[in-house]
């Protein structure tokens, strides 16, 4: 012991770095476990089996492996994991551990145990610590074996899940020792699946038992499971053989009901962008009956907002949507009601002119975008919590963007469904679009209600721009890709019908997904096209006409 | 009744119109034949074969404008999807030529044009069987667009889909062959189109005479179609398809099937359309489903704003200046040419409302103010959306 001490004290002044001269002084200082970490030697009790590792030959490094293994525990991961990825080294001189790591294009040397970068150490003071594909798979084994005492639950049974793949004599031995003693629930299920598995396999027990086993792994979804029963139908047993097969079809209608459950939630995810993309859009066709060809171009701009948005505070990607959602209503708002005010209300009441003027303008947006942001799609990053999956199980998991944006639309629906019962902007605006000449004589300044609701309907646009930027690619025609289907939700759902809004974009968004397996992406689009085309001339007012004189 | 005397009027005098410009049409299109053809190259008047290709691809957007102004102008149906019945024409024609190229492709297979063998394809589909037989084809190039137009027509107007909502319909129908035509399993050649070809007739596409001889062609084809448009507007179903257009409500109570008269319409419209692109891909040398795209549909209605809709003069004449100003556009700034394209929709929508065509009339009326005002585009552009 007190050699070892001296011997690192003695090995700091010669190699560390002038750099880490601070640290360095006070390390003979510190004593015990605390000097050994920042002096990159190993814990006391495993020392002589790290120096055993650097001088071993190859067919001898398994043994020490597994003493390693057996004296400690989970400070030993780093090492495994390095040795078996090829990246351990020992310095020749001294045998201290070092890990080798690619930063910039640039080869790299950490100490195994301080962590500190080693900047004068060059390949040939180097000797690597070979391992053979035999030792790699020892290695995977025994990390997770290693996991699978580690406090946290989840990593304990992402640790089993790992094992399901190889299950060996040792990993065996390990979960057996590990299943009865077991707290989590779910862990102690994953567990015993593995055991189930082992079981199942085991030609010399009876085959009640092993039939027993087949049954528990019928609950489960792994893949790794399914591909052992694979392999125990192909036996000769004839019991086991057709347990296994049930137990296959079994699973089988399990994973069919989840793809659905799956296909549901693209469907319900495609319905939710449609909504936002055509709620705004339901709000001027419907009730001001003012066609605009330019709401594309406001999802467009509200999108290119939350890139601007972003560009200006790249140190905070987290909270800049926080910021881009009334960004981009203020800016595709204002942009809509500049367009009402300049353009669409000199064509009042000649629909098919506004059509034109609208795209007109559509065309000058889009162009002002290329020639400002050029033409090549912008990547927004979406915030940290916005990323990733939540995984229900493994053949079933919902991407939280798609979770996220899906009830961002239902409120915005909500939000929308409130301002126009509840508030006076939304009382003078269904009076508009119900009599605009009886509203005008009661005082209501129609005008006024035409530019705000133009302005609402574009707002709201706008939101579906940031919205949409998490999903895709920002560009210039990213507003045409959804006009059409926009138009198409609306026209379905019923003109100035929120709701039929609402019925018309998750029907049509689950219907894509649903022919998209049968038929490819671009004819279920077609077909669904076709589907509105001939729906429209059976039921010219969508599929909830409004009623009443209003409605001719 | 005066309404009435005034359609009377309105027949009349746009049939005064008619001669000459047929006259002129045909004369510039003879000068430039017979200049290209005569001339020698370095004369003041020679006009080049880029420009007699280049002329001939206007005319075809003209004819396409006609299609386009017929339906429009006359009978206030606002279609985004006419690009579909051009192109339609265009693939029958391209169908043609491209069974044309024979064992002169890439792959020189006698029998499969390049991309299904490219494909990996072993026979002709179905719907190839014949197309090297020109006289198919033509059939095919009327038959297709006027057969989709039949079924769309007759399905929308037959429960009475109108306004912005057939618009939208029709842009709908264009995107969704667009889609189809992008797709390599139609069997149309996906994404390339149909290119690659080699002559019509037996006559060499790449060769003068044969260029000026399309361009000929499509010039008399385009006063033809002119003559007859004329014609139909100023009969009896002229005067009803007017009536549809101003009150279609009033119209089908006085007894007419006004669904009936808009199909056969549309169908007209259709074949005009189809008539164009056939004329068209020869003359370009190229088809693909590019040409379905919507944007390209609602050019074709602003050809027709800016020259002046209800007016089949102002079609044609919107259409050459449009695509002019479009060709010198882009080639001298081609980033402005969308900034001007829209703000040709913004401003001829809010100031032009009868366009350049209209602003002429205003002008004569003005100088002539003694006779009464009877301008010529005025009964017709006057466009009421009683139905919207």
């Amino acid at each position: 012991m007190r050699h070892l001490l001296a011997f690192c004290c003695c090995l700091l002044g010669l190699l560390l770095p002038l750099a880490h001269c601070a640290e360095t002084k006070q390390a003979p200082l510190a004593q015990g476990a605390e000097s050994n970490t920042t002096a990159n030697q190993p814990p006391a009790n495993i020392a002589p089996l790290v120096l055993d590792l650097t001088q071993a030959k190859l067919n001898k490094l398994l043994p020490i492996l597994k003493q390693l293994e057996a004296v400690s525990d989970e400070s030993m991961v780093p090492l495994f994991h390095a040795m078996m990825h090829g990246d351990l080294y020992f310095i020749k001189a001294n045998r201290q551990l070092v890990v080798a790591t690619e930063e910039s294009g640039q080869r790299l040397y950490k100490g195994l145990y301080s962590h500190v970068l080693m900047p004068s150490i060059s390949e040939d003071d180097l000797k690597k610590i070979r391992v053979n594909n035999r030792l790699r798979g020892y290695l995977r084994n025994a990390i997770a074996r290693v996991h699978l005492t580690a406090a946290s639950p989840d990593v304990r049974e992402a640790a089993v899940r790992e094992l399901l793949a190889h299950l060996d004599k040792d990993t065996i031995a390990t979960l057996e020792r590990l299943y009865p003693n077991e707290p989590n629930k779910k862990v102690k299920e994953t567990m015993g699946l593995a055991l189930a598995m082992n079981t199942a396999s085991q030609t010399n027990l009876p085959d009640s038992t092993r039939i027993a086993a087949i049954d528990r792994l019928s609950t489960s979804l792994e893949n790794d499971v399914r591909n052992k029963l694979t392999t125990l139908t192909y036996q000769d047993n004839p019991a086991i053989k057709s347990a296994a097969q049930t137990a296959l079809k079994h699973i089988a209608q399990r994973v069919e009901r989840f793809n659905f459950l799956n296909q549901l939630f693209f469907g319900l995810s495609l319905g939710s962008v449609l909504l936002l993309a055509s709620i705004g859009l339901a709000i001027t066709f419907g009730v001001m009956g003012v066609i605009n060809m330019a709401h594309g171009e406001m999802i467009m701009l509200g999108a290119y907002t939350t890139y601007v948005v972003q560009l200006m505070m790249p140190n905070y990607i987290d909270y800049s949507i926080w910021v881009a959602i009334p960004a981009a209503f203020l800016v595709s708002g204002s942009v809509g009601v500049l367009i009402e005010r300049l353009v669409i209300r000199h064509l009042h009441g000649r629909p098919l002119e506004t059509l034109l003027a609208t795209f007109g303008i559509s065309l000058i947006l889009q162009q002002l975008v290329r020639t400002i942001f050029s033409p090549l799609n912008r990547q927004v990053s979406s915030p940290s919590w916005m990323s990733g999956s939540w995984e229900i199980n493994p053949v079933f998991s919902l991407t939280l963007n798609r979770l996220y944006i899906l009830a961002f639309s239902l409120l915005v629906f909500l939000v929308l469904v409130m301002v126009l019962k509840k508030t006076s902007l939304g009382l003078n605006v269904r009076a508009v679009s119900q009599n605009r000449n009886m509203a005008k004589a009661m005082g209501v300044r129609t005008a006024w209600v035409d530019a705000m609701t133009f302005g609402l309907g574009s707002g709201i646009a706008g939101i579906a721009g940031v919205a949409l930027s998490q999903l895709t690619n920002v560009g210039p025609n990213l507003g045409q890709d959804y006009i059409i289907n926009s138009f198409m939700v609306v026209v379905f759902g019923g003109v100035g019908n929120l709701l039929g809004t609402l019925v018309a974009a998750f029907s049509l968004g689950i219907a894509t997904k649903f022919l998209e397996p049968v038929t490819g992406a671009v004819l279920s689009a077609i077909l669904v096209l076709v589907f509105i085309i001939l729906f429209i001339q059976k039921r010219p007012k969508g599929l909830f006409p409004q009623k009443g004189r209003a409605a001719e | 009744m005066s309404r009435l005397s005034q359609y009377f009027s309105a027949g009349r005098t746009s049939g005064k119109h008619t001669m000459p410009f047929v006259v002129i049409l045909l004369a510039l299109t003879a000068f430039a034949c017979l200049s290209n053809l005569l001339l020698p190259a370095d004369s003041v008047f020679h006009v080049s074969t880029y420009s007699i290709t280049l002329l001939g691809k206007y005319l075809c957007y003209a004819m396409l404008a006609l299609a386009v102004d017929i339906i429009w102008g006359y009978c206030g149906i606002l279609s985004l999807g006419h690009g579909a019945f051009f192109a339609l024409g265009g693939y029958a024609m391209g169908m043609y030529l491209m069974r044309q190229i024979g064992d002169r492709g890439v792959y020189g297979n006698p029998n499969l044009p390049d991309f299904m063998i490219f494909l990996g394809w072993k026979q002709l589909p179905w719907f190839w069987h014949g197309m090297d037989h020109f006289w198919l084809a033509m059939i095919m190039v009327v038959l297709v667009p006027g057969l989709l137009a039949f079924v769309f027509g007759w399905l929308a107007f037959r429960s009475r889909v109108t306004g912005v909502y057939l618009s939208i319909m029709t842009q709908a129908l264009t995107y969704a062959l667009m889609l189809a035509f992008f797709r390599n399993e139609m069997g149309f050649g996906g994404n390339n189109g149909l290119t690659d070809f080699k002559d019509i007739l037996g006559f060499d596409l790449q060769s003068d005479h044969t260029r000026v001889a399309l361009f000929a062609i499509t010039g008399v084809i385009l006063a033809l179609l002119f003559v007859i448009c004329q014609k139909i507007l100023s009969s009896r179903f002229g005067k009803v398809i007017l009536a549809i257009r101003d009150a279609e409500a009033r119209s089908r109570f006085i007894g007419y099937r006004t669904d009936h008269y808009k199909v056969w319409l549309f169908v007209f419209s259709a074949v005009i359309a189809g008539i164009a692109g056939a004329l068209y891909v020869p003359q370009v040398g190229i088809i693909n489903p590019g040409e379905f795209s919507p944007i390209n549909s609602i050019e074709m209605v602003i050809w027709v704003a800016v020259g002046g809709r209800g007016t089949l003069i102002g079609a044609i004449i919107g259409a050459l200046l449009v695509n002019y100003a479009k060709t010198r556009f882009t080639a001298i700034m081609p980033d402005a040419w969308l900034f001007a394209l829209g703000a040709m929709f913004v401003l001829v929508t809010l100031y032009l409302p009868k366009g350049l065509v209209g602003v002429y009339a205003q002008l004569m009326s003005k100088h002539s103010s003694k006779t009464p005002p009877t301008p010529p585009a005025n009964t017709t552009a006057s466009v009421k959306e009683s139905n919207a």
